[in-house]
């Protein structure tokens, strides 16, 4: 039953990760549009290369 | 994959218009003046090619540096030179390509650019999830039947995920509870918040004394799915909010004021004093309420009473703001301003109607407000009741913590949120734009409808009704002289020509009289369309009438009508077969009321109402204890939408109506307020059978809870199987399109 002492914070560090990636997404405006992100996959503008097209406000540098 | 390659069921209607020009992309020509961010409202968007044909056509223009669509808020944020007009230019290059835009004020925007309170309950989520998905793995091994120090440790380790991620998940259900609680009134997030805390004290005193049953999975699988139909209610709002907030400005905001000694400025409104001369150039809203002084013309009142045909103007006549001047340059002294304008006037009726009409419970505001009761007695009685009987008051303790838990209402606060989402998606993509989430709840309650006429029922542009009885060369030469105006009987005359590829040839001299007519010479006759009195004619009709006279011969007549729209009739056939009795209530003269409301065969009429007029009689009907659905487009309708149960709005109405009604049209076509009102109906049933399904749920597994028989395990199954039969419930009404 040792093993648990490994498999317990193994899991946890995982599923910690998997959080953190989410906060990332959500802190980079990822959940903004789901709409748009789920109708830009149809486009083929992103085919050969992702576009940088982020509309930013030049006075409010993220 | 080119946009021709679409399936056509996936191209949208701005996008079949506007067929994608091959674009390149001018990004050689870097802007050199300072960046602004620009917003532009973009209401008919919603599909893959509208996001690229905008994106493209935006890049397209010369000073626009990136571009980037946000489908969900259906808006499009352009970082473009910071140049005067840039704004006016972008939106007419959008025009140009068929997409519907408007401008957005930037800096009101900046407060809800970013969608804080979303984000905020995404976090929520995540943490909750993430926390539950651990625990739930750690439960397991104990449901699998760990014991003695094993259970313990794994009791421990869930502990120390659950009590955390609980504190930062739950806190919205806490701060509501507490506010609530603070104002003497028993909500829903009392129970939830009592629920979780409960379940987290009770586990945590267990685990320390070793005991068998720790709830920390139970207390965040509930923050996890309750957080989940705060999150749908959310999306839903936000959605509403965005749409609401689309309002531009009907108001003139600038105008050409003629100094006494003829020199002309153009002055903000604000600068305008009464007794002050405006010039008010053909195609443009006449600025402020005031007379004619000098010019004459005719001018469109269609926003303002709803009357279709355009009205003679000359010196002496009075006119009002928002009133569209059609054929000659008029100088108007300007006599009330600002708050004593009718357009102001008619604002004040809006909010006082809004502010009239109750406000309305929806049903889960209802259910909440009882089932918040049933449930806190549940659990009290529960825990008196072992208490008293058993002398265990450890054990009274979690079977009180059992009774909340598994009454917790999981399932209801799915109910609501997630048959409302389904509903606003299928209402979208049926071209329904829902501004408030209760208007669809009281949508489904209506028991009457009320029509406005002029733009409503009527597409709001009059159409020659006697070309065929016309002489071919009549029409040819009326097409003629109305080739040139901008009028709107000319333009139907035009129209007509155009589709019967009839010409006028040997036409010259030819002069617009404004608010009289057209003239013109072939050969040595002269040629007048026009005004009964200024043609000759004496003749008086009910109908609205241009005459033509070709030389000395008698004058012809020329009958128009308003046009119906093609879907009116069917519409109002279906909703009267639904059992709805249809009021016609317009602004517009007898006689074309009349005409209207026989062909369609609605029985009750009004004609000549006055915006006060048409809030008195919504109000009569609110009082007598009906729920009128109001159906209109014109300021004049602006107030009794407000004054309604439940309103509509298409697409095409002025902005302060738009503003004013829950619901818009976005189609442009009203026999989508059937499709709407059915929908409705179905929603409202699914919402109740939701309710009907939680409670059964109740039905089954509270003396199960109350006998004692509640464990962990019974819990983490009871919660899950009925959130989901619920929420797939509401599911099924998304699907069918």
């Amino acid at each position: 039953m040792n093993i648990l002492a490994i498999l317990i914070p193994v899991s946890l560090i995982l599923g910690g990760v998997g959080l953190l990636a989410f906060f990332w997404s959500l802190r980079h405006n990822q959940f903004d549009d789901p709409k748009g992100q789920a109708n830009r996959i149809l486009s083929d503008r992103y085919d050969d290369h992702p576009a940088d097209d982020t509309a930013e406000d030049p006075k409010d540098p993220r | 994959m080119t946009d021709a390659a679409w399936p056509s069921g996936m191209a949208c209607p701005a996008c079949a218009a506007a067929p994608e020009a091959p674009v390149t992309a001018n990004r050689t020509g870097a802007p050199t003046s300072p960046l602004r961010r620009y917003e532009i409202s973009l209401p008919a968007i919603h599909c893959a090619a509208c996001i690229t044909g905008v994106e493209r056509g935006l890049a397209a223009e010369p000073g626009v540096s990136a571009a980037r669509v946000n489908l969900t808020l259906k808006r499009v944020a352009v970082t473009a030179e910071d140049a005067p007009g840039t704004e006016t230019r972008l939106i007419a290059a959008l025009k140009s390509r068929g997409f519907e835009a408007r401008p957005l004020d930037s800096a009101a925007l900046e407060a809800t650019r970013t969608d804080a309170a979303g984000r905020d309950l995404l976090a929520r989520i995540g943490v909750a999830g993430f926390a539950l998905m651990n625990v739930m793995l750690l439960s397991i091994s104990v449901w699998a039947g760990a014991d003695g120090s094993m259970r313990d440790m794994l009791h421990w380790i869930s502990a120390a995920i659950a009590i955390p991620a609980v504190a930062f998940a739950a806190q919205p259900f806490f701060s509501n509870a507490w506010t609530a609680l603070r104002a003497g009134r028993l909500d829903m997030d009392v129970p939830i918040s009592t629920a979780i805390l409960l379940a987290v004290g009770v586990s945590l005193w267990e685990t320390a004394q070793s005991g068998a049953h720790a709830f920390f999975d139970a207390a965040l699988m509930l923050s996890f799915f309750l957080l989940i139909g705060r999150y749908l209610a959310h999306l839903t709002r936000a959605s509403a909010r965005s749409a609401a907030a689309e309002i531009a400005a009907l108001e003139v905001h600038m105008a050409e004021r003629v100094a006494p000694d003829g020199s002309r400025e153009t002055v903000p409104m604000d600068a305008v004093r009464a007794g002050d001369i405006l010039a008010v150039p053909v195609g443009v809203r006449v600025p402020a309420d005031g007379s004619v002084t000098q010019g004459s013309s005719e001018i469109d009142a269609s926003m303002l009473t709803g009357e279709t045909m355009p009205e003679a103007v000359a010196p002496g006549s009075a006119v009002r703001a928002g009133m569209m001047n059609l054929s000659g340059p008029l100088l108007v002294r300007a006599e009330a301003l600002g708050d004593e304008t009718l357009l102001k006037q008619i604002a004040r009726l809006v909010e006082a109607a809004e502010q009239s009409r109750s406000r309305y419970a929806s049903l889960a505001d209802r259910a909440s407000q009882w089932y918040s009761h049933v449930v806190n007695v549940l659990a009290i009685t529960a825990f008196f009741g072992w208490g008293l009987i058993s002398g265990d008051w450890r054990l009274a303790t979690n079977i009180a913590a059992a009774v909340l838990i598994i009454t917790c209402p999981c399932a209801l606060g799915l109910a609501v949120p997630a048959v409302l989402t389904a509903a606003s998606g299928r209402l979208f993509r049926q071209g329904v734009l829902l501004k408030d989430g209760d208007a669809f709840e009281r949508l489904a309650q209506i028991d009457s409808v009320v029509f406005d006429k002029t733009g409503t029922l009527t597409t709001g542009h009059p159409v020659l009704t006697n070309a065929d009885d016309l002489p071919t060369e009549a029409l040819a030469l009326a097409a003629g002289l109305a080739e040139g105006s901008a009028h709107p009987l000319s333009r139907a005359i035009a129209h007509v020509a155009r589709e019967t590829g009839t010409r006028a040839t040997g036409l010259t001299e030819i002069v617009e009289h404004p608010g009289l007519g057209t003239e013109a010479k072939r050969g040595g006759e002269t040629i007048r369309l026009g005004r009964a009195e200024w043609v000759g004619a004496s003749v008086q009709s009910d109908v609205t009438t241009s005459w033509l006279r070709i030389g000395d011969a008698a004058p012809t007549a020329l009958r128009f009508t308003d046009e119906l729209r093609p879907e009116a009739e069917e519409t109002v056939a279906r909703l009267r077969a639904a059992g709805l009795p249809v009021t016609l209530l317009s602004g517009d003269g007898d006689a074309p009321v009349r005409a209207l409301a026989d062909r369609l065969g609605i029985e009750t009429w009004i004609a000549r109402a006055t915006p006060t007029d048409k809030v008195a009689h919504l109000q009569g009907l609110r009082d007598a204890g009906r729920k009128p659905l109001m159906i209109g487009d014109g300021l004049n309708d602006a107030a009794a939408l407000a004054a309604a149960h439940v309103s509509m709005s298409p697409a095409s109405a002025v902005d302060a109506s738009r503003s004013a009604a829950d619901l818009i049209l976005i189609g442009d076509r009203i026999d989508r307020a059937f499709d709407a009102w059915t929908l409705s109906r179905t929603a409202r049933s699914r919402i109740l059978e939701n309710f009907g399904m939680a409670f059964a749920y109740n039905v089954v597994t509270v003396p199960i809870a109350y006998a004692g028989f509640v464990t962990p395990l019974v819990a983490a199954i009871a919660m899950s199987f009925s959130s989901i039969i619920v929420s797939l419930n509401a599911m099924r009404l998304g699907r069918r399109t």
